[in-house]
């Protein structure tokens, strides 16, 4: 596929045609203290200069010395905000002559181009995909949403301190899933952007803008750039024996241990980039129409497994046990694929800082000490 | 997730607190054919939506049939509806009870409390096409003579002679001849060949565990036992991830599920 080496013009040039195209541009943008997946009008809403910095249970942003346009990594908000929304309306409900009248909500015609996606968002929607798409009952509104966005991926250039995707293999390279590539170089002399196009819709986007071919020494810059950030990775998952660890360890003190320390406060599975769950509700109007919402929600609540009269997981170690080994053991049987790709969201945003990676180290180190 | 409209036909009070409504298709689409074992999404407006197993004849696809037990706002409200009242439908989902095994096999069916309501579509395929099977027999346990369902049929498929059917209820009451205690038991007075069984269970997570159990000692085979899973089903369609259990989605997965593949799960404390 068609490689160029574009200059912050060219990249200006790539999100003004994405807008002519007709495109509803989303990409980061600094808004209330982070820096969050947000519309973009131009290159200009681009977190310019801006980086953030991670660690288990805090988030800030902070200027650097350059204009770098990429140099952070993942917000608190993931591409599912807008493929599978937190909130949507199904239906509406009337009363007609002949009984209730059940009217599907028109899809939004919204066509959305994904800007700076990292890897392991990308790697989030393939699973997310496997969850929407391959089903008898695919959803609608998710199919629809997927089949008609455009995405520009990023190379991380910086590994954040929460970060673990190296170790999950999906990432810091983008390898799949996207239509445009970036890989941002800056130096005291250059800044440019190494963008490779990964569908015929990518390379006819790239062919319309200004920049020159790129040579083998990119291409070397490029691998360079990714391989630093690999090993600058802030966590690593001991990821061997995982899903087995999980589905075994179901006895493990490390649930209890947890329990004491977690609020079940539900903030991982929403800041999480493949958690899927939702849930419905029907709501009456005062001049008798219903509207049935489907919206997000999570295996942390009480009342998410209430079946008449009490609650299957009433435990807090319970519930972190069903998510951390659904996450990381069952996503396995049930898509052939893990649940996690090692963004370090869920422990960034734990308001007590409870680490996925530390907890797996845990009771894998319980499992050795057992065996 | 598109609900059809259907109209109450039929209403028959079995319990204090359980009901058997016959729905009706309100619109001009097919009739909803489904298999023994499989459930409806049924929505009550304004109120909310919730899973019921069908309890009617597969082969009466016309009329759907559902026996609805009064355990919260959603089953209170259904239970409430008047003949002639609206309501959304959709379905049908899940697996389904293996009703066309082999030729020649035994068939045992074992319900508890409101599981005979799921097992009554299974029931009606067994009857109807009686010489497939060698012999059918039945264990039904309630908690009281009070809480039977169905007591018109009960009678007639007791008399029938090509039918095994036992009924024992955990309290006695001066109105009950017979039975007491748990179904277990019963299983001694029932005439298969365990290798040639398939059993289908169906009620409490526990009685489906302690039957199950019981049945493999007699060597029924683990694979041919069924049982039927019970989560908190929003969709229905497993996306929704509130009835997941270990690996399954019991909405997609299941209900029916074969004992040997949930062995493991079941009893899990909070799985």
């Amino acid at each position: 596929m068609a490689t160029k080496v574009l200059g912050p013009s060219g990249l200006r040039s790539l999100i003004d045609l994405l807008h002519a195209g007709g495109y509803t541009v989303i990409g980061p943008t600094v808004a209330d203290g982070t820096i969050v997946y947000g519309s973009i009008a131009s290159i200009d809403d681009l977190p310019i200069g801006w980086t953030d910095t991670q660690e288990a249970g805090s988030y800030g942003i902070e200027r650097r010395e350059d204009d770098s346009f990429f140099a952070y990594n993942v917000g608190p908000r993931s591409l599912r905000h807008y493929l599978f929304p937190p909130r949507q309306t199904l239906l509406t409900i009337e009363h007609a002559e002949t009984g209730l009248r059940f009217c599907q909500e028109p899809p939004d015609n919204i066509r959305y181009a994904f800007v700076g996606v990292r890897a392991c968002e990308l790697a989030a929607v393939a699973i997310q995909d496997a969850v929407f798409l391959d089903s008898p009952h695919a959803d609608p509104n998710y199919a629809r949403a997927r089949e008609h966005s455009f995405t520009i991926g990023v190379n991380c250039a910086v590994a954040g301190g929460t970060c673990f995707c190296a170790s999950m293999g999906k990432g810091p390279s983008c390898t799949a899933g996207y239509d445009l590539v970036v890989t941002e170089v800056i130096e005291e002399s250059h800044h440019e952007f190494v963008v490779e196009a990964g569908t015929e819709d990518g390379a006819d986007l790239l062919g319309r803008v200004e920049g020159r071919q790129a040579t083998d020494q990119d291409a070397g810059v490029v691998d360079a750039i990714v391989k630093e950030t690999a090993r600058n990775m802030g966590r690593a998952m001991p990821t061997h024996g995982l899903r087995d660890l999980m589905v075994e360890g179901f006895d493990s003190p490390t649930w209890d241990s947890v329990a004491q320390r977690c609020l079940s406060c539900t903030s991982c599975t929403l800041v999480c980039p493949t958690c899927f769950c939702s849930t419905m509700s029907d709501t009456t109007d005062l001049v008798g129409t219903a509207r049935r919402e489907r919206t997000w929600d999570s295996c942390f609540s009480l009342e998410f497994t209430y079946l008449h009269g009490h609650s299957v997981r009433s435990s807090t170690g319970a519930r972190y046990r069903q998510w951390i080994t659904h996450k990381l053991g069952w996503w396995h049987d049930q898509f052939g694929i893990s649940g996690c790709v090692g963004c370090g969201r869920c422990i960034t945003w734990c308001p007590v800082g409870i680490d996925i990676t530390e907890e797996v180290a845990k009771l894998a180190g319980r499992a050795e000490a057992i065996a | 997730m598109m609900l059809r409209p259907f109209t109450v036909k039929s209403k028959l009070a079995e319990t204090s607190d359980t009901v058997t409504l016959g729905f009706a298709a309100a619109d001009e689409g097919p009739a909803t054919r489904f298999e023994p074992g499989q459930f409806m999404m049924v929505y009550v407006f304004g109120v909310g939506e919730v899973p019921l197993s069908i309890s009617g004849d597969p082969s009466e696809p016309e009329v759907l049939v559902h026996t609805v037990r009064d355990v919260g706002a959603v089953t209170g409200a259904i239970c409430s509806l008047r003949i002639g009242d609206s309501v959304g439908i959709r379905g049908p989902y899940g697996t389904s009870w293996p009703v066309e095994p082999t030729p020649g096999r035994d068939v045992v069916l074992v319900a508890g409390g409101i599981g005979l309501a799921p097992l009554r579509p299974a029931l009606y395929h067994l009857l109807a096409n009686r010489s497939r099977y060698d012999s059918v027999s039945v264990v039904y346990g309630s908690r009281t003579s009070a809480d039977l369902l169905y007591r018109e049929e009960l009678a007639g498929w007791r008399s029938r002679p090509d039918v095994d059917f036992n009924i024992t209820v955990d309290r006695d009451s001066p109105d009950w001849v017979g039975d007491v205690g748990m179904v277990t038991p019963l299983l001694d007075r029932l005439r298969f060949i365990p290798s040639n069984t398939t059993a289908i269970v169906c009620g409490p997570e526990i009685m489906m565990r302690v039957v199950a159990k019981d049945l493999i000692e007699r060597d029924v085979h683990p694979d041919d036992i069924y049982v039927s899973l019970e989560r908190n089903f929003k969709c229905g369609i497993g996306f929704c991830g509130h009835c997941q259990i270990g690996p399954k989605f019991a909405c997609k997965d299941g209900p029916v599920a074969v004992y040997s593949s949930v062995a493991d799960l079941l009893g899990q404390e909070e799985l």
